[in-house]
């Protein structure tokens, strides 16, 4: 198990997953959100190659469109 | 100026910054439930001249969060219902009402006329387009949206800072992010977002305090709780990156994978493309009442079909979401009919079913609001 800090709350995760694992892992459609990875916004075709690594921070956004 | 007493008395804004107000040029897109709060706020600030941009009619299903309507508004053109309760809270503001659809082609010369932009629009290719055209004019585009319980608010295309594009590089799936009208959305929540986006532009105007630029703010309703993330400008942005390869407005429907000239958001209204076949609702109830009839198959979620649901022609729920892995649910010797809501989602889910390799698959031309109009009036709408 690793510690990240996921969307601002710690959160212990399995060790040697992808990005697109723990979106998986969190019921979450790759193609309805975007993930940041230490700042910086992953494109949508990367997220299965990038590990997350210890110590990471994540944050998950949603598509919202509604006004 | 005695309406102002309260902002006078402030010391960031004072006469100066009430003149400052009363000079700023602010453009509002969408006069639904975001644009009410902002525009109802602006004008009471003393916002000088106030631009909207809506071509819609009030509709009765408005009114549990669009503040600027009322009851008798129902059936009038948004702006016109808008004028009145603007002008009555505060006359000495220039309104400039803009009776079209922004696009592509009136965008940049409606947007050159204002110093900031507030997004409250209701759809992804009205949003890249709003931001587009806001970084190629240098305006501040001050961002809100909202769904279900969650909303979100930030300023971007401020000079440095990151644009919309710079967070949301790829548009979603298309189809598979409900609206409000499918998902639906917590009437209070475009006011507390709205709320907000009307005081960031007052402070973008006064020049005062930390703006929400490069921060984007994300706020959950059911907890009551906020979470905000840090936003950098993309280097590699194809609009505001350091070698834009974009330098003009596209089609952003195609941007957005949705069919060209489709009405953005209205999804009562879109049509779907031509190559995929559909049949009208008489003619399914016609076919129901074979001795063969299709299957029939309801791609909402689980809450639409609560409200309103064709179990009685025999009809199956999988959630567009879930259709792609649920394939195996689906008979591959019957004809197929997928329904949603408007027809929108249903297209989407007939050419995920066309590409598996089934071979007769229609779309309900309307979904269960057509459904509810020509053949079963006890049906809910919504």
């Amino acid at each position: 198990m690793i510690q990240v800090r996921l969307n601002g709350k710690d959160r212990e995760i399995e060790s040697d997953l992808t990005v697109m694992d723990l979106l998986e892992s969190l019921e979450l459609n790759p193609h309805m959100v975007v993930v940041e990875l230490n700042r910086e916004i992953l494109s949508r075709d990367v997220i299965g190659d990038v590990r997350v690594e210890e110590g990471d921070q994540l944050e998950v956004v949603h598509f919202v469109g509604g006004g | 100026m005695v309406r102002y007493a309260r902002h006078l008395v402030l010391p960031e804004v004072g006469v100066v910054g009430q003149e400052r107000l009363k000079a700023a040029r602010v453009l509002v897109v969408g006069a639904g439930g975001l644009g009410s709060p902002v525009a109802l706020y602006l004008a009471a600030a003393g916002v000088g001249t106030l631009g909207l941009v809506d071509f819609d009619e009030v509709d009765a299903t408005n009114l549990q969060r669009q503040i600027l309507h009322g009851t008798s508004d129902v059936g009038r053109p948004k702006l016109d219902s808008a004028r009145d309760r603007l002008s009555d809270i505060n006359p000495h503001v220039e309104l400039v009402l803009h009776a079209v659809r922004l696009t592509s082609d009136n965008a940049l010369e409606i947007i050159e006329n204002y110093d900031m932009v507030v997004d409250g629009t209701d759809n992804f290719p009205t949003r890249y387009l709003v931001n587009d055209a806001c970084v190629l004019l240098g305006k501040p585009n001050i961002y809100g949206s909202v769904f279900r319980w969650e909303g979100q608010v930030s300023v971007f295309a401020v000079h440095g800072g990151p644009c919309y594009r710079c967070l949301f590089r790829e548009p979603p799936a298309p189809g598979l992010v409900p609206d409000c009208a499918e998902g639906g959305v917590l009437g209070v929540l475009p006011g507390v977002v709205g709320s907000l986006q009307a005081l960031e532009t007052i402070k973008l105007i006064l020049g005062k305090g930390e703006s929400l630029a490069g921060r984007l703010l994300i706020f959950d309703a059911l907890d009551l709780s906020w979470r905000e993330m840090a936003l950098s400008r993309n280097p590699e942005c194809p609009i505001c990156g350091d070698e834009p390869t974009q330098t003009g407005l596209i089609d952003y429907e195609d941007f957005c994978g949705l069919p060209s000239g489709d009405a953005p958001g209205a999804a009562e209204t879109a049509m779907a493309p031509d190559e995929i076949s559909e049949i009208d609702p008489s003619e399914l109830a016609e076919r129901l009442a074979t001795a063969d009839p299709p299957f029939l198959l309801d791609v909402r979620e689980p809450y639409e079909w609560e409200i309103a649901n064709l179990a009685q022609g025999g009809a199956v729920l999988i959630p567009l979401g879930e259709v792609q892995d649920r394939l195996d649910e689906i008979p591959t010797d019957r004809e197929v009919v997928v329904y949603c809501r408007s027809g929108q989602r249903s297209a989407t889910a007939v050419r995920t079913l066309l590409a598996s390799g089934l071979p007769r698959v229609h779309n309900l031309r309307g979904g269960v609001l057509a459904w509810a109009d020509d053949i079963d009036p006890s049906l809910t709408k919504y």
